[in-house]
């Protein structure tokens, strides 16, 4: 039974995005019998190549993919150096890790109404330094050029980083190595930048990777801060999957290859930066040079950590403040009125999408909690080594979502599967089950083999000693690994919307539905149910541990 | 007390990478105690993971245990009736003193409270069932852990430095108490340690690996 959960776990992952490639490259060439395309033909192509803006939308898909991650890395990469574990640097970081749990389009709302024109950073300048007593006519939230899209990418990356940052270190001991470095007359930064991060980057880096697939291809975001004409790729190829014309859903296929594309050639050009770095790092890791531009990193780490968490918060402050805001002229810093009208407005509409949420969020979580554990637990048992078929884990993580979830729909539909909550269910299982799998696998290699062996030499059988012993032991971490795959789950956008065919509506699909014109409040409201609904999670996977073993002083904080 | 059966390590083997690492032959009558010494990396510890039964798959081993007629060495480690000693005492975190020994009872054990009482009793510590493990010393610790074992009514036992961590003072005194509970037990045990003071207070057979 519990040998058959790893051949479990890899189907339920590599078979859907398997299928979901296939039915996109078979439409691509302009073979989907369903749709009377049963010839082999480069049309879809030609009308992909020949539709106007492409070439800006590959541009921007493929830039803010890359230029947000390289920024994203760097500041969690000074912030890390400069960090010497003082009180600051710790408040730093506690503050950080909720900020992941915040969904996308949440940090993208609350984004987008700190810098619009008539956004509060406008107002809380207005009139004093800027002299405006009107919005500036001007195209900050959906630019051009990405700009607002990178910077909201920026915001949600850096949490992510950064944690996976911190739970790599450990095993590197860091603390001897710059100790060691600093004995040697190094400054404390570059000691860390010199002797640690070296180690550190093989470690993170398929996270990186996944960051990489992401941001070239997110959609929910991309619709509120991301460009308008041309959108993004990624926009582009849903709005083209849901053209009323059928020659729109070949195009839209060809679309979802060409972004697959496009990703990978952002990782590909990552990884040659990676090359280069790598050659010219290790000159300048043994050079000598041992002070120069350590203060720059002191200042600049904690200066671009401690921003970013601030606009977060900002944002999500902005967002409240919106949510209840009556009159509000501008420039007025504050709302001249407060009112709950908006939340007494929303509130009973969202009753189905809110209870779709949680369902489907508890269900994929239950799911892939019972997988992940059954599979971990027959590694300890037989005492596995890693295996080498774990970077399968990752594929719903590199392949963009994308480019696979049109040709699932498509799968589905020829298996006579209409869209509905079970499907929506099993696709956020697709991006729950890796992360849970990956925060979890960490907390079993950590746990003392000892206490099982205590166990079994006292006379427990391998299912007593794991309801008695294991499963206390890591009842606080399997909790947080819970919260992280809920949280994911209900930010989902793109896959509840395909595969609930609209009819399995989610806070998150009514949020991001807002986003083109819908009454600024609402949306704050909508936003801020969103973001609050994972807190909720996290909270309790903090507070059950604590309640549980109030009186069991070696169990907290054993996560 | 019914009579213990021998422990017999009949021509064991263990090697890793097809490289021999350590043999050893011998029988442990009741009550007796068989130190073995040796530096560290002779295979002391992965000598004793194998009698428990936890030997990583990456090493190999040969030859057969026996506990009097039965035969240990392919039996999984919850049903070898092998008691283990480490040198933390490894208190379960999350259990009171009491639900560690009540763990440790066969399940169809008769009179659990009673026997718990009287385990406590037996090491100066009745008042203790309800503590949180992480507030007794460390020598309380290690004697909750001794009777933990003692409860859980091995028929065998392996100690695995079991007093490398204690200071010194509290090291005679639990050698002292482990080894006489051992012999009033009429269990056949194997100790593994780097201390010649433990082989002496032993006072059984001393083999060298390594």
């Amino acid at each position: 039974m519990l040998g058959l959960a790893p051949a479990l776990l890899v189907t339920l992952l590599v078979l859907p995005v398997g299928a979901g490639l296939l039915m996109v490259l078979l439409p691509a060439f302009g073979y989907l019998p369903a749709l009377g395309g049963d010839a082999v033909s480069l049309a879809p192509w030609r009308m992909l190549f020949g539709h106007p803006g492409l070439g800006r939308s590959v541009a921007v898909s493929y830039a803010s993919g890359l230029v947000s991650t390289l920024l994203a890395l760097a500041i969690v990469v000074l912030f890390l150096a400069a960090s010497r574990g003082t009180w600051l640097d710790r408040g730093i970081r506690r503050l950080v890790s909720p900020l992941l749990a915040i969904p996308h389009a949440a940090v993208a709302f609350g984004l987008a109404f700190l810098i619009a024109p008539s956004g509060l950073l406008a107002r809380w300048a207005s009139p004093g330094l800027t002299g405006w007593d009107r919005p500036p006519d001007w195209l900050i939230v959906n630019d051009p050029l990405g700009l607002a899209l990178m910077a909201g990418l920026v915001l949600k990356e850096v949490p992510f980083l950064l944690l996976m940052c911190l739970a790599a270190l450990p095993q590197l001991r860091p603390e001897q190595r710059v100790t060691l470095a600093r004995s040697l007359g190094y400054a404390p930064s570059i000691a860390w930048l010199k002797g640690v991060l070296p180690a550190l980057y093989p470690l993170i880096r398929l996270p990186i990777y996944a960051v990489i697939a992401y941001a070239t291809s997110v959609v929910d975001m991309a619709m509120i801060l991301g460009p308008t004409l041309p959108p993004t790729l990624s926009v582009s190829i849903l709005t083209w999957f849901n053209d009323p014309d059928l020659e729109r859903r070949f195009m839209a296929s060809a679309g979802a290859v060409l972004q697959l594309g496009v990703t990978l050639a952002a990782l590909l050009t990552w990884w040659l930066g990676e090359q280069c770095i790598k050659r010219l790092g290790y000159h300048w890791v043994v050079n000598g040079v041992r002070r120069r531009g350590s203060l720059a990193i002191t200042l600049g780490g904690r200066g671009l950590l401690g921003m970013t968490t601030l606009l977060v918060l900002s944002a999500l402050a902005g967002l409240t403040v919106f949510s209840v805001a009556g009159f509000w002229r501008f420039p007025d810093s504050l709302p001249g009125t407060f009112t709950l009208d908006h939340w007494q407005r929303v509130l009973p509409s969202v009753t189905t999408p809110l209870i779709n949420t949680l369902s489907v969020g508890l269900a994929a979580t239950l799911i892939a909690a019972v997988l992940v554990v059954a599979t971990l637990e027959n590694a300890a048992r037989h005492q596995l080594p890693p295996r080498a078929g774990q970077w399968l884990l990752y594929l719903p993580l590199i392949i963009p979502q994308v480019a696979f979830l049109f040709g699932l729909v498509v799968a589905a539909e020829s298996l006579n599967l209409r869209p509905q909550w079970s499907l929506v269910m099993a696709a956020h299982l697709l991006f729950v089950v890796p992360y849970l799998y990956l925060s979890l696998c960490e907390a079993y290699r950590r746990l003392d083999p000892r206490w099982l062996q205590v166990a079994h030499s006292l006379g427990a059988s391998p299912w007593r000693a794991f309801w008695q012993i294991r499963l206390p032991l890591l009842l606080a971490p399997l909790l947080t690994a819970c919260a992280v795959s809920l949280a994911l789950s209900i930010g989902q956008y793109l896959p509840t919307l395909l595969l609930g065919g609209g009819r399995v509506p989610t806070i998150t699909t009514e949020a991001v539905a807002m986003a083109s014109g819908g009454s600024r409040r609402l949306m704050a409201v909508l936003a801020l149910l969103q973001a609050l609904l994972p807190f909720i999670g996290f909270s309790l996977a903090l507070l059950i541990p604590r309640l549980m073993w109030a009186r069991r002083r070696n169990m907290r904080g054993v996560a | 007390m019914t009579t213990n059966p021998t422990l017999h390590i009949k021509q064991v083997q263990i090697s890793l990478h097809s490289e021999p690492m350590l043999a050893i032959d011998r029988s442990i009558a009741p009550g007796e105690v068989l130190t073995v010494m040796g530096p560290s990396g002779s295979g002391k510890s992965t000598l004793l993971a194998y009698l428990a039964g936890f030997l990583s798959p990456t090493f190999k081993a040969q030859g057969q245990v026996f506990l009097g007629k039965m035969q240990l060495d392919t039996l999984p480690a919850e049903q070898r009736g092998l008691g283990l000693l480490f040198q933390d005492p490894l208190l379960f975190p999350h259990l009171s003193v009491a639900g560690n020994l009540r763990f440790a009872l066969p399940r169809h054990a008769r009179h659990k409270q009673s026997q718990i009482r009287e385990a406590l009793e037996q090491v100066g510590m009745a008042d203790f069932e309800t503590r949180d493990p992480a507030t007794l010393s460390g020598g309380q610790q290690a004697r909750v852990a001794l009777m933990r074992l003692l409860l859980s009514t091995p028929r065998a036992v392996l100690l695995d430095e079991p007093f490398a961590k204690l200071d010194t003072a509290l090291r005679q005194d639990m050698r002292t108490l482990v080894f006489s509970q051992l012999r009033d037990a009429g269990l056949p045990a194997l100790l593994v340690t780097h201390d010649q003071a433990d082989a002496e207070a032993a006072g059984g057979p001393i083999i060298e690996l390594g």
